[in-house]
């Protein structure tokens, strides 16, 4: 297919998310909204071992949002809160467009949103995850 | 359909020339004599409007209330003084809400809806419920996105002091019955708020033939400028309302302690008023008389019907509202199967057309209609059989374009 209108690896993740589902092994989760367009995605966390032992998220979003959600859960779990947060926080950094090559690195697949940059209207849908993300990180561990 | 080029009245389209325009709902673009109207204003008219006592201020007052008599015969109103200037539909609703709402609601009274209400016209009245302890409640439509005079008969109750609804959906793009609405109300000694955002620019409104109570519409989707907006109140009422803001301008005499108010319409209007968006306004009202509503109607039907047609043909694309395209006046709402309408519109943008996708400011519809948001195509007479085709061809490669086979 040659008229694809997002990167393969978006729209694969997009087509066939692994982690869209509930978690009942879940200890935490938290909700973030798009308030741009109200779509709203809800993460669900197994942080029974101190680490991200296991991870999903539920709600409606586009393709760059869901697909976003779903490549950062790829990424995090097995992570520490801490690892995780420090990922989270390169993901800005790319976003952003401050990103050093060895960081971006580091992003793995999440490297795939990194034109979204250059979408100013989708930013908010590409961080939305990773933002509920660190709330949810940060709360936990100021607990 | 008569093929007169409406595209060169606007200067977007020169500046644009492959653009695809079909956001109209949202606002419509601005032909060139809107741009004059105002910049003559600012180049020959401006001083501060009904202040100044020399030939300038007299002038700009003239080109401000100049504007006001356009829109009175405009919308058939029966004097000058029902006409206030707003900066749009919103803050005229505002202004109902704060000045006679809260002037005449009271615990126990109840304030009644469409479902499918805009958020300003429905956000006042929330707010105005929650202060007052007034019951706010909505009359719900099918699919079809119809509302029926019997089905608000049957909601009203002696306690329904306001009943207020759009004329035209912003999502379903539907006329709704005002004028049967109005009777009803009446007959229960309900008032009744008609938010024409939607109508005034593709239909002929009369506010005299809709007995409507207040009316409230923007500059902006009628191709004048931003930041010009009206609302139109029966005189009796308006009289009897307390102001809105409180300033310079709307009064008559000022102490220390007190003051007494100006006369309508400028009791309403108070601190310097958008004199240039008013000759804006003046001039696009102008306009819109010279082409015509008929010619509006018969160009913008024709479209509905074309772009109605082939997206019925297109597989996977949904249809929000009325199976029947002279039900949607140049407002079509839609969803694709398996693709967001971020996605959607996203890739619209990429192929030069401008359309939204969103909740369109009305939430609690897309609740009770089950979906969580939706894309939505608005025509305006000036778009042309070349836009829809253009959308229709980008619309049939969406899916391919998302992954899907
Ligand atoms: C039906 C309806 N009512 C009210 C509004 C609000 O208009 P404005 O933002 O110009 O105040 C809109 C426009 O978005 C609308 O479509």
């Amino acid at each position: 297919m040659t008229d694809q209108f997002y990167d393969e690896i978006l729209l694969d993740h997009n087509m066939h998310p692994q982690h869209l589902h509930e978690l009942p092994t879940a200890t935490c989760s938290h909700a973030g909204v798009n308030p741009s367009c109200g779509d709203e995605i809800t993460l669900h966390l197994d942080l029974s071992e101190g680490r991200i032992t296991n991870g999903s998220f539920t709600g409606v979003g586009c393709a760059i949002s869901q697909a976003s959600a779903d490549i950062m859960l790829d990424l995090m779990i097995g992570k520490t809160p801490q690892e995780a947060l420090h990922l989270a926080e390169l993901f800005s950094k790319m976003i952003s467009g401050e990103i050093t090559p060895e960081e971006l690195e580091s992003l793995e697949e999440a490297g795939a949103l990194q034109n979204i940059s250059r979408m100013p209207a989708r930013v908010k849908c590409a961080t939305l995850s990773w933002r509920t993300l660190q709330q949810l990180l940060s709360s936990y561990l100021s607990q | 359909m008569n093929n007169r080029n409406y595209k060169q009245d606007f200067p977007v389209f020169s500046e644009y020339p492959q653009l695809v325009y079909l956001d109209n709902s949202a606002t419509t673009q601005k032909p060139q004599t809107v741009l004059n109207a105002a910049e003559q204003y600012y180049r020959a008219e401006n001083a501060n409007p009904l202040r100044g006592l020399y030939d300038l201020s007299v002038k700009a007052t003239e080109v401000y209330e100049n504007a006001r008599a356009a829109v009175r015969d405009f919308i058939g109103a029966a004097s000058e003084r029902e006409i206030i200037f707003t900066r749009n539909a919103t803050e005229s609703l505002n202004l109902i809400a704060y000045s006679w709402g809260r002037a005449n609601i009271r615990e126990g009274d109840e304030i009644l809806l469409l479902i499918s209400e805009h958020h300003s016209n429905l956000l006042p009245w929330q707010i105005l419920a929650r202060e007052t302890g007034a019951k706010l409640r909505f009359l719900e439509c099918g699919a079809d996105g119809a509302y029926t005079p019997a089905a608000l008969q049957n909601a009203l109750t002696p306690n329904t002091r306001l009943f207020a609804a759009a004329q035209i959906s912003n999502i379903f793009g539907r006329v709704n019955p005002i004028r049967e609405f109005a009777e009803i109300c009446h007959k229960n000694g309900t008032l009744i708020v008609c938010d024409g955002a939607q109508s005034i620019p593709h239909i002929p409104v009369n506010v005299q033939e809709l007995d409507v109570d207040f009316l409230a519409f923007s500059g902006h989707k009628m191709l004048a400028p931003m930041g010009i907006g009206a609302l139109y109140g029966k005189e009796a009422l308006l009289d009897a309302m307390p102001p809105f803001l409180y300033g310079g301008e709307m009064i008559e005499s000022v102490t220390r302690e007190s003051a007494t108010y100006a006369e309508l319409p400028h009791k309403f209007e108070a601190g310097t008023v958008n004199a240039g968006g008013a000759a804006g306004l003046h001039a696009a009202i102008r306009y819109l008389r010279e082409v015509g509503f008929d010619e509006i109607r018969r160009r913008e039907d024709a479209l509905t019907a074309l772009a109605f047609d082939g997206m019925k043909q297109i597989p996977h694309v949904r249809m929000i509202g009325a199976d029947d395209p002279a039900e949607h006046h140049g407002i079509l709402t839609f969803t694709i199967d398996g693709v967001h309408p971020h996605d959607v519109a996203a890739i619209f943008d990429a192929d030069g057309i401008a359309l939204r996708a969103g909740h369109h400011c009305a939430q609690p519809l897309h609740r009770h209609l089950g979906i969580p948001s939706t894309a939505r195509m608005s025509i305006a007479f000036y778009n042309d059989e070349q836009d829809i085709k253009a959308f229709l061809s980008t619309l049939k490669t969406i899916r391919r374009r998302m992954g899907y086979d």
